[in-house]
Formats: structure tokens, sequence, C-alpha cells
């Protein structure tokens, strides 16, 4: 059974202007939907990522996934509790401690005034948990050593920071890690090391992670599936290895198009056009059609929905095995 | 071989501080001719952000040249101070920074700024300013540009942005634009537009890019050469292909092989142990040394050869049948 499920998820941002001046510029009121009925399902001891450009939507979902926003539509099942509207107190207690966050940031996510051991403990602590040589031992666990448990973050540098990050999501022994941009923050030869932290602590405690990046090369090392947003909306969802050979919506042809490659030496293609549509008024019909190449004359009025193609699900119009 | 617009000799920046001067750059030393792209790689801290504001006399002090020449069009400009720095700046070298807001005077229409750009460094009238502003903005690609020069930078997306700073730019017809992280702020569909935009705007008009970045693919896609930095030293440079293709320093080797795009099917990333030194601590002899997995005696007294035209600051450069 898929440990989360998220079945018709949608959030709505009320971004009004102030009542005033509502009324004296006789304006409606503006809302913006950043995730529109999105599903998907994550496998137990799989990494899930999530990938797309900024205001499509991913850290929306990812933070709706722990808990920390609301869903303003459909409902997100994790092992079968839905947070949100789940009534019985000890269930919701027993699902929180399985879920975990990572943050980008590892400067502005670790409290500057607690020491390394109060970080790492704290998960445990506020359930009033056993933390003696907790801190310690995750140390270890994710190579950081022994002794830095009585140093301040500020004492730490990036990689090492998220390394103390990724200990305190540990702490709770959970079974599932969301993880918004482990390493956008850092340089390429950490970001290996980070990368292959995960992986390791993946295998050795079965750990189940969502991983929301706007990195393709991230997602292409990490995922085992992979889920592509545009304006809020899952435009197309396969395995790496059917995404990138044969990405069937156009919209992730372009972006593996448009992302620069280690071998393409002075690769002359012609960039994609436009950029992403605002979100409080999006196109109608589907999202993509204004920059489609595809785009025909059902692709302006009907918004597609998910169907199968072959290995991989795909909301297009046009899409084709 | 054309003379260089943009030549760098022996540069070094010099912070003093109560622990000691740190050198931020050290050694420095590169050619860019007119109509080529040389990417500067390196992490964080490397100093490819401080050679360039070296270069623009944008140095903040207490840093200062210490040692070195920059020659700019066959003129030495590392000594000019005040106002002879304020006319070649804009002038001379166009500057692209990562940040387009930032970079863009929140209060000014867009058109305006264009305008105050070319009446400082050109000897053209008013009228005549308008009119290239304008010219200025259709050819980055703006829609509907005799409109959108009388919008405020706010009125923009972040690609639109970028397209704005580069036509700001680029109008005074400078020889030497130095672009520092110019699409790390946008997503990668803009980023391709602007990587394209960059690149034909400066072969057209023959001008000398320096472009500051830690992403190898943009620098593989764009860059001619390239020169890769390391705790202020240049480790490597030469044609681009080949430094990606066959690195000869262990440094660039292993930077290479960690992205997760050359270990493709790999269960595991390569990895380089350690991290790079602080400047306050930065080890005798070749700084890689610590890290180096091929490191001999030498490496930890002898400081690397300098890397000059081809070549590698290496005492021992990898031999391509090593790599696999």
């Amino acid at each position: 059974m898929a440990l989360v499920s998220v079945k018709n998820l949608s959030r709505v941002f009320d971004v009004s202007k102030p009542w005033l001046n509502r009324v004296l510029e006789r304006e409606p009121k503006a809302f913006l939907t950043a995730v529109s009925e999105v599903d998907f399902e994550v496998e137990p001891q799989t990494t899930y990522a999530l990938v797309g450009e900024s205001g499509s939507g991913k850290s929306t979902i990812g933070r709706m996934l722990v808990g920390l926003l609301k869903p303003s539509g459909g409902n997100v099942d994790i092992d079968g509790v839905d947070l949100a509207n789940e009534t019985d107190a000890a269930k919701i207690d027993a699902i929180r401690s399985d879920i975990q966050m990572i943050f980008q940031d590892p400067y502005a996510s670790l409290n500057p005034r607690w020491r390394v051991r109060d970080i790492i403990a704290e998960p445990v602590a506020a359930r009033g948990g056993k933390t003696d040589g907790l801190a310690e031992k995750l140390l270890e666990q994710v190579g950081l050593s022994v002794k830095d448990a009585g140093k301040f973050p500020h004492e730490f540098s990036g990689g090492q920071r998220q390394r103390i990050c990724i200990a305190r999501a540990l702490a709770s022994e959970p079974r599932l890690i969301v993880c918004d941009e482990p390493t956008s923050a850092l340089d390429v030869s950490v970001q290996s090391q980070v990368l292959n932290l995960m992986s390791d602590l993946k295998d050795n405690f079965g750990l189940t992670y969502v991983l929301i990046t706007h990195d393709l090369t991230v997602v292409q090392h990490m995922a085992d599936r992979i889920g592509v947003l545009y304006l809020g909306r899952l435009v197309e969802e396969g395995a790496p290895e059917d995404l990138f050979d044969a990405p069937k919506h156009p919209y992730t042809q372009m972006l593996l198009d448009a992302a620069p490659r280690m071998d393409g030496f002075g690769r002359e293609a012609t960039p994609p056009e436009g950029e992403i549509p605002d979100p409080i008024n999006p196109p109608s019909g589907c999202a993509f059609h204004p920059r489609c190449p595809l785009a025909a004359e059902v692709c302006h009025k009907e918004r597609p929905v998910m169907r199968r193609l072959g290995n991989t699900r795909v909301a297009c119009h046009m899409a084709e095995e | 071989m054309a003379a260089p617009v943009l030549s760098i000799r022996n540069l070094t920046v010099e912070i003093p501080t109560r622990h000691g001067i740190l050198k931020p750059v050290d050694g420095v030393s590169y050619d860019i001719v007119g109509g080529e792209i040389l990417g500067i790689v390196g992490e964080s801290g490397a100093g490819k952000s401080m050679a360039g504001n070296a270069v623009i006399g944008l140095l903040s002090p207490p840093a200062h040249i210490a040692k070195g020449e920059i020659w700019l069009n066959g003129a030495r400009v590392d000594q000019l101070k005040g106002e002879a720095m304020r006319r070649i700046r804009g002038k001379e070298i166009g500057m692209v920074f990562q940040d387009p807001l930032t970079s863009l005077n929140p209060l000014l229409r867009i058109g305006d700024q264009l305008v105050e750009t070319m009446l400082t460094h050109l000897p053209i009238s008013h009228a005549e300013a308008e009119k290239r502003a304008i010219a200025a903005l259709e050819e980055v690609g703006i829609p509907g540009a005799a409109k959108r020069v009388n919008s405020y930078p706010h009125e923009f997306s972040g690609g639109m942005r970028q397209r704005v700073v580069i036509a700001l730019a680029l109008c005074a017809e400078p020889s030497l634009i130095i672009a520092d992280e110019p699409t790390t702020a946008l997503d990668v569909s803009v980023q391709a537009q602007i990587m394209a935009l960059l690149k034909r705007l400066c072969r057209d008009r023959g001008t000398a890019v320096m472009l500051i970045t830690h992403d190898m693919g943009v620098i593989a896609e764009a860059a001619d050469r390239v020169a890769v930095m390391y705790a202020g030293r240049l480790a490597e440079l030469g044609p681009v292909r080949e430094v990606i293709t066959a690195p000869r320093h262990p440094y660039t080797h292993g930077l290479m092989a960690s992205t997760p795009l050359a270990s493709k099917g790999q269960k595991r990333l390569h990895q380089i142990p350690g991290a790079m030194p602080r400047l306050d601590a930065v080890p005798d002899g070749c700084a890689f040394n610590p890290r180096c997995p091929y490191v001999q005696d030498k490496c930890r007294h002898a400081p690397g050869p300098t890397a000059e035209g081809n070549a590698a600051a290496c005492w021992f450069p990898l031999v391509q049948e090593e790599l696999s």
C-alpha cells in the first residue's frame, strides 16, 4: 500500500488587497491557485520527486504533506490517516512523528542560539522521549563528529549544517522525509556528499523521500518516480528512465531541452518561448497552451485530465504513445 | 590571435584582518579576446567574483589589489582612481549581476536609466539616446519596447528584468562584459533564453565576456575557454571541451565527476573528501593537497606551478588515459 496518497489536492491563497482598497478601487477579491487538483501516490521506501519551475506549487504541496498548510480541497493520506480531517488525536499524534522535513536554507532552519545537541534532540524532547546520547549517535550517522554536539550552528559550513538538519529529521525515527530543495544552496562537491548521505540513510533506515527540487540532474540521480508540475498542476508522472528518455508532455520536453548539458559544447538550441503565466489569471483549458508548440483548438477550451500512456501518466490532449 | 581586450597578470587581492592577510585572489593570470566568452568556475569562496570586482574597480575596502596588473584594451587600469575609473566603468566594461532587481534603480523608469547611462558615456543628444534606448530594449527581446521604456523595474518579471540589465550593460557599447552569475536566480527555461541572448549579442558585437558561474552546464554550452578557480588560485585554464572532458587538475576532475550528470547510471555520486579551505587556513604547497587523491611529497611544500595559457596548476597533472 502506498505510504502517501494525495487525491485531488488543491490550495488557493487569498491575495486580495486590503478591504478598504478593494472598496475604493472597486476591485474584486483575488485568488491565487497554487496547487490545483493534484493526484499522486508514493510507495514506501522510494523517492518521489516533484519538479517544476518557480511558482509551480511544488513547495506548497510539500508543506501540505507535512501538515504546515491545510489543503483547500482534496486530501493527503499518510499511511491511511488524513491529517487535516482526522479527529482521533491519538492517530494524529502517532502519524506526526513519522513525518519530518528538511528545508532549503541550512542557515535559516537552525536556531543560532541553540547548541547542536539540543537542536537534534528537539523532535524527541518535544514529545517527552529519552534523549541521552541521541544527538551524538545521530551526528556520527550523518558523518559529523561526536564533539560537534556542543557547538553552535555558526561554527559549521553550509554542507555540515545540512547534515545537522538531516540528523534532526532522523531523530524521531520518521518513515517519511519531505526534502524541500535540500542541496540548492550547496556547492557541487558538497551537494554530492549530501546526496550520497541521503541515499545511504534511505537504505539503512528504510526511509521514504518526497524530494522537491528544480534541479533535473539531482532528480535524475535520486528519484524512483518523478512528477512534473506546471502552474500548480501535475502534467506528467513517470519513472526517470521513461521521463528523461521519452518525455510525453510538451512542457517536460521543453524543460529537458532547456536544461544546460555538460556535453552541450556550443549548443545552439532555440530557447523556449515565453514565461510562466500569472497564476492569478491562469490561461483557459490547458495552462501550458500559450507556450505549447502542439496547441490545438481543444487545448484552449478543455483542461486535459491525467491519463495513462505506457508506464507514465500525462495530462495532455496531444500526447501519444 | 587578436590582441586581448582584457589581460590580467599575476593579480593578487588582499584583505588585511586582525588575524593576518587573507588572499581571496592569489596570483591569477588570464586573457580574454574580443568575441570570446571566458567562463570562470569554482565553488563559493573560490574568488571568482572577487576577481571580477577587481577588474571593474568595485572591491570594497579593506580589500585591495596588492600585486599584479590589469590591462584593458592596451591601457593599464588597476591603478586608476575615482573619476578615471568611473569613466571606464559602464563605457568600457559592462556588468550584469546575479539579482536583476537590485541592480536596477526601483525609482527610475527603465528608459531613463538607459538614457542616463548613454548620456554619461556617449556624445549623443537626449533625443538620440531615447531612440537608442527603445532600440536596445527591442534588441534584447522585450515586446512592445516603445511602451515599456516608461515602465518601472517592478513591472517586469525576473527574466525580463535581466534582459533590461543586459540592455543597460550593452548600451554604451563596452568592449568587455562581466556577467556574475547572470542566470542563477532564474528558472531553467528563462536561463536558456538569457544565455542565448547574451551569446548572440556578444558574438555580433565582438564583445569579450567574463562569465562567472558555478553551473558547469552553463559553462559547457556558452564558454569558449574556462578557468577553474580553487581557494583564490587558478587550478586550470583551457578550452572548455578539454577541461570538461579531459581535466588535468585533480580538483577539476573531482568537480566534474561529482555533478549528478556525470554519474549517470551510477548508484553513488563521486565525492571529493573534505571542503575547500577557509582563506585564513590555506595549506602550504598546493592548496588542494589535503583533499587530493594523487598527493605526493612535493605538493605539500611547493605551491603548484601557475596555470597560464593551457595548463593545470598541478605538479603531477593527470594524463587522459588515467581517467575513466
